[in-house]
């Protein structure tokens, strides 16, 4: 339960010494209460405080990170059920199982082509992070595979704890996520785990049986921990799923309190079918999916459906200012300005690429707004964008005609815009994006 | 103890709405979509395919145009193949319609309308281009001729509920409301509707919708926000059904569109633009849809089997699913 900030006040030394930066003791408090303070900054507290303190400001749901580098996934630390109650954190893990039995060679091959599923999209590289290396007695050679010929960082599956061991001992400082802890051998996996301070995995065969393992791992010693509640069909682990979160924030249940992983490979051998379980589970809440193999055209929806799910309702995504080249254009190909919501920049740069009509597309940073709501708050006037056009942007240097085409929602721009603009000519695109096509088609520089 | 899950309780429920002539039922859920174990689904979300009054022609997406060889260009011949293909609802687009097209009129959409009358069984959506005038226009005219088709007309706009939702109101049709991914927006629509008198269970919700990755997560929230409304808060001006068109926003999206040979780091163009429908799909029925219109009859077959996979329980049946392959880079 968190604290409100005189019961937090009642544990601090209470002597406003201001070495934490807070004039008062009680300032400091209220600040810890509301997240804006972090309790390491008083100095003074006294150990058995610290504790209580921490217990009570621990996160609902424990973040865990997995892996290491560019490809580390946090799982867990989610506050909220809805995204538009505050936004999800931590988007959800993708993940492909390659089995042991594979020779080195093969896995050399396949992890190289998984390191190619990588898209760049809103300043944003979106790519799966994780490989499941399922085994036993070749688990170790299998893993040094993975992280040899790729970057990804690795997921160990196997119930040979020896196996388990000499793999997280090869894959010392890539953190890996071990497992799985069942009730059979949890305290091996802990023991494991502790030696070579990485994460577990627990696969429970229950709901029940979740809170018993994490229990009896927390008392081995192991605190990071990712759960498989066992649901093996796409119903059961939908509901599991929403259960796992609802226990960790409606109940606040700790024995809940964890990210998940969940297995579509295990689920169906069928990958048009695992999409399908993945993407109900990347919108309900799981940690990491598990897929059985990747591909383009099975990494790619859900690498935007995540992004999407996961984009903070709050704040609007944009595009960078700057000169972007469609269809190569040349020094008398049309010049397009729109504003940098990302939304804006993928539609119009979408249509305009499928036009086929070479174009230079000049985004103006508008604070994120869209073109009619920039308009309308001044982020996108007149003397404003001739500026940016005219000097800011550095399409003069790129072109040899003099004109501009702006949308037509900001239709009304275009007298203050040639005001700025001396000698050239400023065109009213359309409305909507869907007509740029024919727009362009017949348009024609001067 | 045994575990047992945190449940909500909902004081309101989605609509029963009966549409077509075969009054198939949507909506009727008393509870967050799929959540069973705290409420009842008495129907499953349904699954329409979108088809045009014209040819599509050049600019149609390849792995669409395979899929309905030899009927395109005829909304007849293309509506039985969407229902041979599985789709409980077709949803006639009046492409041609479109000012900065052919900009084809009244009687054309009717004709179209006819076409697709005389060839289908199955509740049928007729709907314009997002044009306010033209679509008076069209669908008015639609509304009156094929009165007591119950039909389902749309979109239905703040800018001409007048009009069309008059029609459908004299002639026994429902709408499609359309309001911009905005959830005052969406109540204040049903209101106006409401009160020209149209009955609540003739009103679907249209949010919006747009594209995987191009902006669906609006959509998302908002439909999750009217689930709330709806069901949460009781409020009666917002349980219609939820429909979504979004086949149509996946298949125009520029990486729908690239061949195979050209981005192989983005696997087969057929499975990639299906997988992308299907993520959707699966994405907006975890929002709370009732209806979605999907356009390749590929995502149609897997959304369906998910549909029951995830109702029903049970584990998955592998035959018979469409096989993903796997496209070799370099
Ligand atoms: S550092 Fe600690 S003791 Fe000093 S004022 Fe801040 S809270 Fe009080």
């Amino acid at each position: 339960m968190a604290l409100t900030g005189i019961q937090i006040f009642k544990l601090l030394p209470g002597t406003n010494c201001k070495k934490c930066g807070s004039p008062t003791c009680l300032a400091f408090a209220m600040n810890l209460a509301s997240g804006k303070a972090e309790l390491d900054a008083c100095s003074d507290v006294s150990p058995e405080s610290r504790e209580k303190l921490s217990a009570a400001s621990a996160p609902p749901i424990r973040p865990v990170v997995v892996g290491y580098g560019d490809t580390a996934v946090k799982v867990g630390g989610e506050t909220v059920q809805y995204r538009h109650e505050k936004t999800f954190f931590n988007p959800t893990g993708i993940a492909a199982l390659i089995e042991d039995s594979r020779d080195d060679a093969d896995i050399a091959a396949t992890v190289k082509r998984f390191q190619k599923y990588q898209y760049l999209r809103v300043g944003l590289n979106l790519r799966p992070e994780l490989v499941v290396v399922k085994g036993g007695p070749r688990l170790a050679a299998a893993a040094k595979a993975v992280v040899d010929n790729s970057d990804l960082s690795v997921i160990l599956y196997s119930e040979d704890i020896a196996a388990l061991k000499a793999a997280a001992e090869a894959l010392a400082g890539k953190n890996p996520l071990i497992g799985p802890a069942t009730a059979a051998n949890y305290k091996d996996v802990a023991a494991v785990a502790v030696a070579a301070k990485v994460p577990v995995w627990l696969k429970a065969k229950d709901m029940d049986e979740v809170a018993v393992l994490t229990k009896g791992l927390n008392e081995a010693g192991v605190k990071d921990l990712v759960v498989d509640t066992g649901a093996r069909t796409p119903k059961k682990a939908f509901e599991d799923s929403v259960a796992m979160r609802r226990a960790a924030l409606v109940g606040q249940n700790r024995d809940y309190g964890y990210g998940t992983i969940a297995f579509p490979a295990e689920i169906t051998k069928n990958l048009a079918m695992q999409v399908a379980v993945a993407a109900n589970l990347i919108a309900k809440y799981a940690g990491i999916v598990v897929l059985s193999d990747f591909d383009g055209a099975v990494v790619f929806p859900l690498l935007l459906q995540r992004l999407n799910i996961f984009t903070d309702p709050q704040r609007p995504m944009t595009q960078t200012e700057g000169i972007y080249p469609i269809n190569e254009p040349n020094d008398s190909s049309p010049v397009l300005v729109t504003t940098n919501f990302s939304l804006t920049y993928f539609i119009v740069s979408g249509e305009v690429e499928a036009s086929r009509v070479p174009c230079w597309l000049l985004i103006k940073d508008s604070e994120g707004l869209s073109v009619l709501t920039a308009w309308a708050a001044g982020k996108f006037s007149g003397d404003d964008v001739g500026q940016f056009v005219l000097k800011r942007s550095g399409i003069v240097d790129k072109i040899k005609h003099k004109s501009v085409i702006i949308p037509g929602y900001a239709a009304a721009i275009s007298g203050d815009m040639e005001e700025e603009l001396p000698g050239w000519k400023v065109a009213i695109g359309p409305r909507e994006a869907a007509h740029l096509t024919k727009f362009l088609k017949e348009f024609t520089v001067s | 103890m045994a575990f047992q899950i945190n449940t909500v309780k909902y004081s309101g429920k989605i609509n029963v709405t009966p549409v077509g002539a075969q009054k198939i039922n949507l909506g009727g859920q008393t509870a967050f979509p799929f959540y069973d174990f705290e409420g009842t689904f008495p129907n499953k979300p349904k699954l329409a395919i979108q088809i045009w009054d014209m040819d599509p022609g050049e600019g149609f997406s390849v792995p669409l145009a395979k899929a309905f060889e030899g009927v395109l260009g005829d909304p007849g011949a293309w509506a039985k193949k969407a229902v041979e293909y599985g789709a409980d609802i077709v949803c006639l687009t009046l492409k041609s319609s479109d000012p900065n097209d052919q900009n084809t009129g009244a009687a054309e959409a009717i004709a179209a309308t006819q076409k697709v009358l005389d060839a289908v069984d199955v509740p049928v959506i007729v709907f314009g281009v997002d044009n306010k005038d033209k679509d008076v226009e069209t669908l008015s005219a639609v509304c009156e001729k094929f009165a007591g088709k119950n039909l389902i007309v749309g979109p239905v706009t703040d800018k001409n509920y007048k009009q069309i939702g008059a029609q459908a109101l004299a002639y026994g049709h429902a709408v499609i409301a359309r309001s911009p991914i905005d959830v005052n927006l969406a109540k204040q629509l049903n209101i106006l509707l409401m009160d020209l008198g149209t009955k609540p269970e003739n009103i679907l919700i249209d949010p919006n919708t747009g594209g995987l990755g191009y902006g669906m997560e609006y959509c998302y929230s908002v439909m999750e926000r009217l689930q709330a409304a709806a069901l949460l808060q009781a409020d009666d001006k917002l349980q219609q059904p939820i429909i979504n068109m979004l086949g149509e926003e996946i298949w125009k999206t520029k990486e729908a569109n690239q061949p195979t040979a050209a981005v192989p780091t983005l696997g087969d163009q057929t499975c990639r633009g299906v997988l992308m429908e299907v993520t959707e799909a699966v994405s907006l029925m975890a929002a709370g849809t009732s209806l979605l219109v999907l356009s390749h009859p590929a995502s149609l077959k897997l959304v369906r089997e998910y549909i029951d996979l995830w109702t029903d329980g049970g584990p998955v049946k592998d035959d018979g699913l469409p096989e993903v392959p796997i496209t070799p880079i370099n």
